[in-house]
């Protein structure tokens, strides 16, 4: 099993009547409830709780990208993960990812991961999102309907851009350069493993196997109701005639919480979860969906339920949030077992573990992080051994990486 | 009016078809001919109509070839090619005005006589259109039409949203009709005729509702600007589906290209 410590790096200060007094935390949020000099404090506490995670032993630490949202501060996750790189030695630092529709041209995701991979020594999970409606389509002005033609023409330019050893023309749709020659380039061969962020769309399921890449499914619904997305790619897998189902072509995001006891979770951490659900996801249903987003074949195949005109995210007691399996909270014991559902039930080798939760401060999510490390995750380590050689998910870091230097301190005092 | 199918170039394209006299090509709105059908009506009362659908629109086949403004407008003339028409009267409402104008603006000896019914096209900064992507349903009526309430009633017939198979197939539909609309609406309904309005030859006649909440009246001014010697007819108590609301008036306006 591979652990990482997803990061979506919330603000913490939204007001108790942020519902009722704006439509959205995303796209259109007020500029007002920002402030820089509080965002100091606050990206520099979720970049301690990253490196925490790296150093108390998670395989990886995961940022992505989301641009106008007050729960996800990362519009440039690879600046995040450049800082990570620096600081932490060898946890794998997962970009999920670069919405690489959006990059112009799409050879800066080529450049930017390849960086990241040689300043890490070879620590890089790429990861390639279609990217939300949100933020795709109403903050950066991609047209839906050629969303995905852009993101696949994007896709093959960045793969010819690592694979090819000479500088070649493409002459795409949405690009045409006449020099493609990636300088820096990634030191993992061909190119980092790839994690492709999905959201039930049939045909990045299909994108998903025809490339060896791992799809994950990166929803804040939970495990229990994460099962059935997760079931129609394994069907998917299965109906193509996939050579393995190894558990890590699939990866799954949980909110984690652990304490002492289960009370401990509640009294610790449900006011943090309560912010994240009933502040973080008010998202105005019109930005949810642009028209012609989605293919006409996702639509058709009718995982709609989250489309129904009621409220997606209604105020819900702690009790609930557990009982769905939206949050898995309580004393280690307690979240071992939920775990062990998650990851046999949903068949994954990768669990993408959201430990901060909305405004929880840095001192909780590091109490909540180390219990996981160090009571949880040894209990589940060997869940799918048939499968642990298979590395063809993961990262291969060079075996000898430099170590940033000490800075001269006697010199610069003088 | 009856629904009839041609083939073009790239893909069969369904059309209306009804009435007799000066033939005249009608292109629709994004919102598609469903509420239009009172209008072309009317119209087909004094012109013979061709009313084709854009296509994904209705029960046409998608094209996912056409991506961009010159392909809309192309398409557009492959369509009044295979209809067998020369020079007919060329009319559009909102989006369709928009790709009307720019069928004038690419071929200006082609087209004499041009009817915009609140055509899309241009931007102010003074009057931000708003983004009816992201709007929801119930948002609709009160941008769209004069009297919201029955304007709302009208789009609301037969539809049932808590029905999971009317939902999906609206969704469906929904994701059909205005994805296709959103290659040349979206983020911004702009394309760029703005820098081509000047080619325009044709005898233009400019409709819109006085009340228009959606492409202000202050558009009509700026169409006026670019395109010399367009006529302007300002409709009383009319929001931005003017032949919906108005139909007898928008035919009586459009006759005067005649």
């Amino acid at each position: 099993m591979k652990f990482t410590w997803f990061n979506l790096m919330p603000w913490p200060d939204l007001p108790d009547d942020f519902r009722e007094k704006n439509r959205s935390v995303w796209v259109d949020i007020p500029s007002r409830y920002f402030d820089p000099v509080r965002a100091h404090q606050v990206y520099n506490d979720h970049l301690d709780c990253l490196e925490y995670a790296a150093q108390v032993g998670f395989d990886g630490i995961a940022v992505n990208e989301h641009h106008q949202n007050a729960y996800g501060l990362m519009p440039s996750p690879n600046l995040i993960a450049a800082t990570l790189a620096r600081r932490t030695q060898d946890a794998a630092i997962v970009v999920l990812g670069n919405s690489i529709a959006l990059y112009n041209p799409p050879t800066r995701v080529a450049e930017e991961f390849a960086m990241l991979d040689c300043i890490s020594g070879g620590r890089l999970v790429a990861g390639f999102p279609v990217g939300t409606s949100m933020d795709t389509n109403y903050c950066y002005g991609t047209i839906p309907g050629l969303t995905r033609e852009k993101y696949a023409e994007a896709h093959e330019l960045i793969m010819r851009a690592w694979h090819e050893p000479e500088p070649f023309a493409f002459n795409g749709r949405y690009t045409k350069l006449r020099y493609v020659n990636v300088w820096p380039r990634p030191i993992q061969k061909p190119h980092p493993p790839v994690h492709i962020p999905g959201g039930g769309s049939v045909e990045t399921y299909d994108f998903c196997i025809d490339n060896t890449y791992s799809y994950s499914y990166l929803s804040f619904g939970g495990y229990i109701r994460g099962k059935a997305l997760m079931d129609g790619y394994w069907n998917r897998v299965a109906e193509r005639n996939t050579p393995d189902n190894s558990p890590y072509r699939a990866g799954f995001a949980q909110f984690i919480c652990v304490a002492d006891t289960d009370a401990d979770a509640e009294r610790l951490y449900a006011k943090h979860a309560h912010y994240f659900y009933n502040r973080c996801l008010h998202v105005f249903p019109g930005f949810a969906d642009a028209p012609g987003y989605r293919t006409i074949k996702t639509l058709q195949k009718g995982i709609l339920n989250q489309y129904a005109p009621t409220k997606i995210f209604e105020e819900v007691p702690w009790g609930e949030l557990i009982e769905s399996g939206r949050v898995i909270a309580g004393g280690p014991e307690t979240v071992r077992q939920r775990m062990e559902e998650l990851i046999k039930g949903l068949r994954v080798g990768n669990v993408f573990c959201l430990m901060q939760m909305g405004d929880m401060p840095k001192d909780k999510v590091q109490h909540s992080t180390r219990l996981f490390a160090e009571q949880v995750i040894p209990k589940l380590r060997d869940i799918y051994p048939d499968y642990a050689s298979d590395s063809r998910f993961w990262c291969h870091p060079l075996a000898k990486r430099v170590t940033p230097a000490s800075l001269p301190v006697e010199e610069l005092a003088r | 009016m009856t629904l009839k199918t041609i083939a073009t170039a790239r893909v069969p394209v369904r059309y209306y078809e009804g009435g007799s006299g000066t033939p005249l090509v009608f292109l629709h709105g994004a919102g598609g001919l469903n509420m239009d059908q009172t209008f072309l009506d009317v119209l087909a009362q004094r012109f013979h109509v061709y009313a084709p659908l854009v296509p994904g629109y209705g029960d046409s086949e998608e094209c996912a070839e056409l991506r961009d403004m010159l392909d809309f407008t192309l398409h557009t003339w492959d369509v009044v090619a295979a209809l067998g028409l020369k020079d007919p009267v060329l009319a559009g409402f909102s989006m369709g005005g928009m790709i009307a104008s720019e069928m004038a603006a690419v071929a200006p000896h082609d087209v004499s006589r041009l009817a915009l019914i609140a055509p899309a096209g241009l931007w102010l900064d003074q009057h931000p259109i708003p983004d009816f992507f992201a709007m929801l349903p119930f948002e609709l009526p009160p941008v769209l039409f004069y009297d919201q309430e029955a304007g709302a009633k009208a789009m609301t017939a037969g539809v049932d949203l808590s029905d999971p198979n009317f939902l999906q197939a609206f969704l469906v539909q929904n994701a059909r009709q205005l994805g296709a609309a959103g290659k040349i609406l979206f983020p911004i309904p702009d394309r760029g005729l703005a820098s081509r309005l000047y080619r325009i030859r044709a005898k233009t006649h400019l409709i819109w509702g006085d009340s228009d909440q959606l492409i202000a009246p202050a558009y009509a001014k700026e169409f006026q600007r670019g395109i010399a010697g367009a006529s302007l007819t300002i409709i009383p108590q009319a929001g931005h589906a003017v032949p919906f609301e108005k139909p007898a008036e928008v035919v009586a306006a459009l006759s005067r290209l005649l």
